[in-house]
């Protein structure tokens, strides 16, 4: 009964905290708002008319959703990797990284499920997917194994931050026996998420562009620095603004490892561009259509190009010690990989995957206007959650937020 | 302890908005999806159900298209026949591009007329290029066909004995039928095009919005899996005419083609006119090497 009432209170001061604010907060908060239901006005209309508002067909059958849906899961699994080296090297505010990358996790799980939503035809029979009730094929299908992973992974780094965040409110050590093996258990998980995720394309056989061995590891080895990217910008305001107190050395030891997996992500890449280039198949065609246009159709070369050289100037950028210990390269460098990512895991993975289509058909795919509202409308309530709970979390762990304090605030 | 009670009395109350504004929520997306009744909305899986079950939602179906498109709709839940296993056949060397097929095709099969969907896409390949998708042309416009440098190729669902369209389904919706058609439960699809990208000969074809069929020009005689109205926000592909087959008749493809490049039978049956083409005529299937095995095969 206690532990209820406690948690209640925990509850309403959480509540208390996102109501209240700076002028910066609020006009933070409010712009978001707007864009809820600027975005969400767009949504309606494609639950009304159907995805025919949509510039998908057929010929590309998936867009912009996926494509979001895709580099999403990558930020989430990505905010959750950098655990590893935060044990391996023993970082001071070691809970407190576990923690913002926990509720970076949670926010990115639930865009990335906003957006499969956004893409079906029939959200209303989403309770198929439901074992039992509905009908889940399985092992059978990826996309079965995927909701599993990603609603395990959701709930596991809820309740974790959850609990933790809790305990630091009623000033108890928190369980280490049971919660260090869950979050120890997330490491793994985070990668399932993105594994799983990669194989839903990969597996498909009827789509070269994708059927590549090297898609899983790249696209892991690319998640390890779009995560962390966030992460590294919201540790430095987090540095300025609060008591959180993560060393130098810390950002610095972020950015150099960013660099190498940056290597790797560059190093599989061109494994694959030589593959493809030297036994020039018919495969060939939907790199061609990338990276220099097929039938002058050129739609997507600009941003192909600026996703390579932006993920090579900021792999530069974080490999010299010299621009990585400077605050504005860094922070350009993080910008860099987080737009060179972006596009690597959208635009640059869906559309060359369906164009030319199965039979050999170009058809040109942009996002419509209908679909780029629906995903502000995800985005800003995925950043309004992350405001929420990173404010809730500012509050207990560095502003000294706790159950004791509002015991003796009510005595007095 | 009556403190106790009020907030337990307020808890419930809170259960029940939340429950009512749950509720709600699935009431608001449903009506969104157009016409949908709570039987519709909470059907099964059709191969999962027992026949009682499967007729009863067959009479549903057949009230409600009657009502909606005011003609005397029958819609036939017929199982496979034994010992069949259908087999198609396309000779090349005939084929001139009149895109007769396309159009039976969708006259029969009630496909949407706006925006329009194809469940046959002709294709016309130079003849100096061979069989070469990527130098082919499905928008082909001309006067008069077939032209002196192009043949044509013709593509819809090959019923691949190994379709991978329908093992990366995540909820069963589609399924391969004991006479090798690959089907779709309308009702059950939830519309995430997995299969759309798994297929790699563009044969599905997904309703981007509420289909459109004329009521005169609509076909009242349907089987559940095959030509019946869809719905907005599911996939849908060629049958061989599931609703004709199943009753001896040829699909309408094979009926109207005028120049007989279209061939259709019983792979069982040793006499067959599919088996006789099988044994004496050069055949080849698309992208034999994804190991799909079609059963759609094309001979000159």
């Amino acid at each position: 009964m206690r532990w209820k009432v406690t948690f209640i209170n925990f509850i309403k001061e959480s509540i208390r905290v996102i109501l209240k604010g700076n002028k910066w907060y609020y006009t933070w908060i409010s712009s978001l708002l707007v864009l809820i239901v600027w975005g969400g006005l767009g949504y309606f209309e494609q639950l009304k008319n159907g995805l025919i508002v949509t510039n998908m067909s057929d010929s590309i059958s998936w867009g912009f959703y996926i494509g979001n849906f895709t580099f999403l899961v990558g930020v989430a699994a990505a905010a959750i990797l950098l655990v590893i080296p935060a044990y391996i090297y023993h970082w001071k505010p070691i809970k407190e990284i576990t923690i913002f990358g926990e509720l970076l996790a949670v926010s990115a799980v639930i865009m990335a499920l906003g957006f499969v939503i956004a893409d079906m035809g029939g959200p209303d029979r989403l309770w198929h997917m439901i074992p039992v009730v509905g009908l889940l094929n399985f092992p059978d299908s990826l996309l079965a194994w995927d909701s599993i992973v990603l609603s395990l992974y959701f709930l596991l780094n809820f309740v974790v931050v959850t609990y933790l965040l809790y305990m630091h409110f009623i000033k108890k050590e928190y369980n280490k026996k049971i919660f260090d093996k869950l979050i120890l258990f997330s490491i793994p998980m985070a990668i399932s998420i993105h594994t799983v995720t990669a194989f839903l394309f990969n597996g498909i056989a009827a789509r070269s562009y994708w059927n590549s061995a090297l898609l899983a590891p790249k696209f892991i080895a690319s998640a390890f620095c779009s995560g962390p990217a966030v992460l590294l910008i919201l540790f430095q305001i987090l540095k300025k603004t609060t008591k959180f107190d993560i060393k130098k050395e810390a950002i610095w030891k972020i950015a150099e490892l960013m660099a190498y997996s940056m290597f790797l992500y560059l190093f599989l890449f061109f494994s694959e561009i030589f593959k493809e280039v030297y036994s020039g198949t018919h495969h060939l065609v939907h790199l061609k259509y990338l990276f220099l246009g097929v039938k002058g159709h050129t739609d997507l070369v600009i941003y192909a190009w600026a996703s390579i050289i932006f993920s090579i100037v900021a792999f530069l950028l974080f490999l010299i010690p010299k621009t990585r210990m400077n605050v504005v390269t860094l922070n350009i460098g993080a910008v860099l990989i987080y737009i060179g990512v972006y596009i690597e895991k959208g635009i640059a993975l869906i559309i060359p995957g369906f164009s030319p289509d199965s039979l050999g058909q170009l058809h040109i795919y942009k996002p419509s206007m209908i679909e780029i509202r629906t995903s502000v409308m995800i985005f800003s309530l995925g950043f309004l959650l992350f405001t929420f709970m990173s404010k809730i979390a500012v509050e207990i762990i560095f502003e000294d937020l706790n159950i004791n304090k509002l015991r003796s605030k009510s005595h007095s | 302890m009556s403190n106790n009670k009020i907030k337990e009395k307020k808890e419930s109350r809170r259960t029940f908005l939340k429950k009512t504004a749950l509720a709600s929520t699935f009431a608001t997306l449903a009506a969104c999806g157009s016409d949908t009744s709570w039987d519709e909305f909470f059907q099964k899986n059709f191969k999962t159900l027992e026949n009682d079950d499967k007729n009863k939602i067959i009479e549903r179906l057949e009230k409600k298209y009657t009502e909606k498109y005011g003609k005397k709709f029958t819609v036939s839940g017929k199982d496979p026949i034994d010992d069949t296993l259908f087999g198609y056949g396309l000779d090349i060397s005939r084929c001139i591009g009149c895109r007769k097929c396309v159009y039976a095709c969708v006259e029969e099969n009630n496909q949407s007329r706006d925006p329009q969907i194809h469940w046959i896409t002709v294709l016309e390949m130079a003849k100096d290029k061979g069989v070469d998708l990527f130098h082919s042309n499905s928008d082909y416009d001309r006067e008069l066909v077939p032209d002196d440098d192009h043949f044509y190729f013709p593509v819809a669902c090959q019923q691949c004995e190994n379709p991978p369209c329908t093992k990366v389904c995540p909820v069963e919706a589609t399924w391969k039928e004991k006479d090798g058609i690959v089907v779709v439960d309308y009702n059950w699809c939830i519309g995430c095009r997995l299969c759309m990208a798994a297929c790699p000969y563009g044969a599905r074809h997904f309703n981007w919005s509420e289909p459109d069929i004329p009521k005169d020009e609509v076909n009242p005689e349907t089987h559940y899996y095959g030509n019946r109205p869809r719905y907005k926000g599911v996939v849908e592909k060629c049958t061989f005419c599931v609703q004709r087959v199943r009753e001896g008749l040829y699909p309408s493809c094979v009926e109207i083609c005028p120049v007989g490049a279209r061939k259709f039978g019983n792979l069982l049956d040793p006499d067959s006119e599919i088996r006789y083409i099988l044994k004496h005529k050069r055949v080849l299937v698309l992208k034999e090497e994804l190991n799909t095995q079609p059963k759609f095969y094309y001979f000159y």
